[in-house]
């Protein structure tokens, strides 16, 4: 019975989050650019989002006739889900967690590569050659950033004491964040996250300038939609990641509830990474992948290397 | 490497600068008094209609939005029978007003005139002519013009002398 | 065996049949994907946790997308000849003489009655991570150096072919 009011209660929140995101990103976006953002609808444009989720609800679902049908609808619930279950691991506050599994970091990272799928299967389905170039460039900037996305996080697990449930390594970082030991490992880990899920400023397989809006350019309505709340919920997932792995997860001085520090990191990267979209330019898809094998790749390599030295050195 | 810390920083340090948003409906902007907007049709200091129909500013007018019809009174003075612009069309460039030898024709900086039929931004005679005299308050076309018109007779204008007969002038 | 089990082997064969019963290459594999994570669930269930991410991983994630891959960008069709040479009798009666004999081990295992499956022996990464470098080791190194083959035969294949340029031309192309 309580995990049922558990899995309620994160998918709840998860979700609201991911649909306040649209609200903050906008208002974030608008600070750094010198403008205001969306202030009409409601006291401060709260209402901005249930306005926007009104419109998208009720435009009209489109298939296109030249597209597959089945994976077409197929392709959009892969993102969503394959996010809402690496929630499931994620530990919010002791006690407030689905699932505290073993293998709990190797399934976030299952979870992430099945997201991939999503971008392909909607660009291969679309039946549009602006769609299959997008899914092109996702498919190859996610499987390459997926390798060092995992191998950057074997460093948090050497120094947690070799355990891949997110619990147990929040709770090795009780002395000292991992952030510190694992400055290297956070850099390597940002990076592919950010690349992982798409966001700008790697947003290659979209890039709206170049490509129209990459693999879901044939969406609209709903599905559309579910690319969006994917999108957001993945940074509400990375953030989420970032904090239990290297920030400490829950843990923060006593005078606040270990929920409430979890929040605070977690909204304070996804404005970080908010902040990165503001800041950065897009990349050219060839330099960015030649970055990821050429110089990320032998960088994470040399940090688990580093790290198991220093590790057998002191027994 | 460096480069990109520095642009994170700077554009975050645009959070505390001031907004370049107007925030329009609530905050009227300044518009100076010769902002060009809203095309008014004004009267001379007695309270007539200033316009005597000569059709210069529709042929100014690059859009073809003014469409006017001439008549006369039974005192001779020209005006317009209607007078018609379609708001819809006209992009405010002022040539009308720089056309008008009458200075009937002005602009003024009201530009709040959105409509949800396009029908309604066809502005009648009625719609455009206001009671004052515009920008131009003591000028009036027809003290200044030697044409004989009701209530003034020839010689009677603004720097005019009594009309002389010329074959007198030898006698 | 667990109830999850069963399911799970259902859904694997049922998505087995539908990959080799598929005229859409395309369909075919996000089947084959479905078997795969279904594969995953049983290799959990009986009690290879590693395993079965890894399968998810390596498998469903990395290796089948670049499969989704390339048949996507090759955007296949099959002639009518193609189909009848593949429907005839004698394309068919290998696999089928195969599969005889696998289903015979299978029902000879059955009959035999197999040890105690019941006792869920959990392994987790620290073992398989420890039998693979020690008993296994050599199957490890045999393997990476497949692997470090395949790598070198890539790049050979993908390398940019080496341009002969005039001598005339030389100095146009440097001073850019």
């Amino acid at each position: 019975m309580a995990i049922g009011f558990i899995i309620v209660g994160v998918l709840l929140l998860v979700v609201t989050i991911a649909a306040a995101n649209i609200y903050i990103e906008r208002r974030l976006l608008s600070l750094w650019q010198d403008r205001r953002g969306p202030n009409r609808a409601g006291p401060f444009g709260f209402l901005q989002v249930p306005a926007d989720m009104i419109k998208i609800f009720l435009k009209e679902d489109w298939i296109p006739p030249f597209a597959d049908k089945a994976v077409f609808v197929l392709a959009p619930t892969i993102v969503m889900l394959s996010i809402l279950f690496s929630f499931a691991l994620v530990p919010f506050a002791p006690g407030f967690q689905v699932v505290d599994s073993n293998i709990a970091l190797l399934f976030f990272l299952a979870n992430s590569s099945l997201a991939v799928y999503s971008i392909v299967l909607s660009g291969w389905a679309s039946n549009n050659k602006y769609a299959m170039i997008g899914a092109m460039r996702g498919t190859a900037q996610m499987i390459s950033y997926e390798v060092f996305m995992g191998l950057s996080l074997m460093g948090v697990v050497m120094i947690s004491g070799g355990t891949f449930s997110l619990r147990e390594i929040v709770e090795a970082q009780r002395g000292m964040w991992n952030v510190v030991p694992q400055f290297v490992g956070f850099c390597i880990f940002m990076i592919a996250a950010v690349a992982e899920s798409h966001r700008a400023p790697f947003d290659l397989p979209e890039s709206e300038g170049e490509l129209v809006a990459g693999f879901h350019t044939e969406y609209s309505g709903i599905k559309f939609g579910m690319f969006f709340v994917g999108e957001y919920l993945g940074i509400t997932l990375i953030s989420a990641m970032i904090v239990t792995l290297f920030f400490g997860g829950w843990l923060g001085p006593a005078f606040l509830p270990p929920f409430f520090w979890f929040m605070l990191k977690t909204f304070a990267f996804i404005a970080f990474i908010i902040l990165l979209r503001a800041a950065l330019p897009r990349p050219r898809y060839d330099q960015f992948l030649g970055v990821g094998w050429k110089i990320l790749l032998p960088l994470t390599l040399l940090n688990v290397l580093i790290t198991a030295g220093i590790l057998l050195a002191r027994g | 490497m460096l480069s990109i810390l520095r642009s994170i920083w700077i554009t975050f340090t645009h959070a505390f600068r001031k907004r370049e948003t107007r925030d329009y409906p609530e905050k009227a902007p300044f518009l100076p008094a010769r902002y060009r907007a809203r095309i008014i049709l004004t009267r001379d200091p007695e309270g007539k209609e200033r316009c005597v129909a000569c059709n210069l500013c529709a042929v100014a007018c690059p859009t073809d939005c003014i469409s006017l019809q001439a008549t006369e009174d039974e005192t001779g003075r020209r005006y317009p029978e209607f007078f018609r612009i379609n708001f819809s069309r006209c992009i405010f460039c002022g040539y009308c007003e720089d056309a008008c030898p009458t200075n009937a024709i002005q602009l003024t900086p009201d530009f709040e005139m959105a409509e949800y039929y396009r029908k309604n931004l066809v502005y009648e005679k009625e719609n455009l002519l206001i009671s004052g005299p515009g920008k131009y308050h003591d000028y009036n076309f027809y003290k200044n013009a030697g044409i004989e018109i009701g209530g003034k007779k020839k010689g009677e204008g603004l720097n005019e002398e009594p009309p002389i007969d010329v074959r007198d002038l030898m006698n | 065996m667990s109830i999850l089990f069963l399911i799970s082997a259902v859904v694997a064969v049922f998505s087995t049949a539908m990959v080799i019963t598929r005229h859409n290459a395309v369909h075919a594999l996000i089947y084959m994907v479905i078997s795969f994570i279904a594969a995953s669930v049983m290799f959990y269930t009986l009690g290879a946790p590693y395993a079965a991410v890894l399968e998810i991983i390596v498998y469903a994630g990395a290796i089948m997308v670049f499969f989704v891959f390339v048949v996507m960008m090759l955007n296949m069709s099959v002639s009518p000849e193609d189909e009848k040479r593949a429907t005839g009798i004698k394309s068919w009666i290998f696999p089928i003489i195969l599969t005889l004999v696998l289903i015979a081990d299978f029902v000879y295992a059955f009959i035999q009655g197999t040890p105690q499956t019941n006792m869920v022996k959990v392994i987790d990464a620290k073992r398989v991570g420890v039998s693979m470098f020690t008993t296994y080791l050599l199957m490890a190194e045999l393997a990476g150096i497949l692997l470090l083959v395949a790598i070198v035969g890539a790049y050979h294949l993908g390398r940019a072919p080496k341009r002969n340029i005039h001598r005339y031309l030389q100095n146009e192309q440097t001073q850019k």
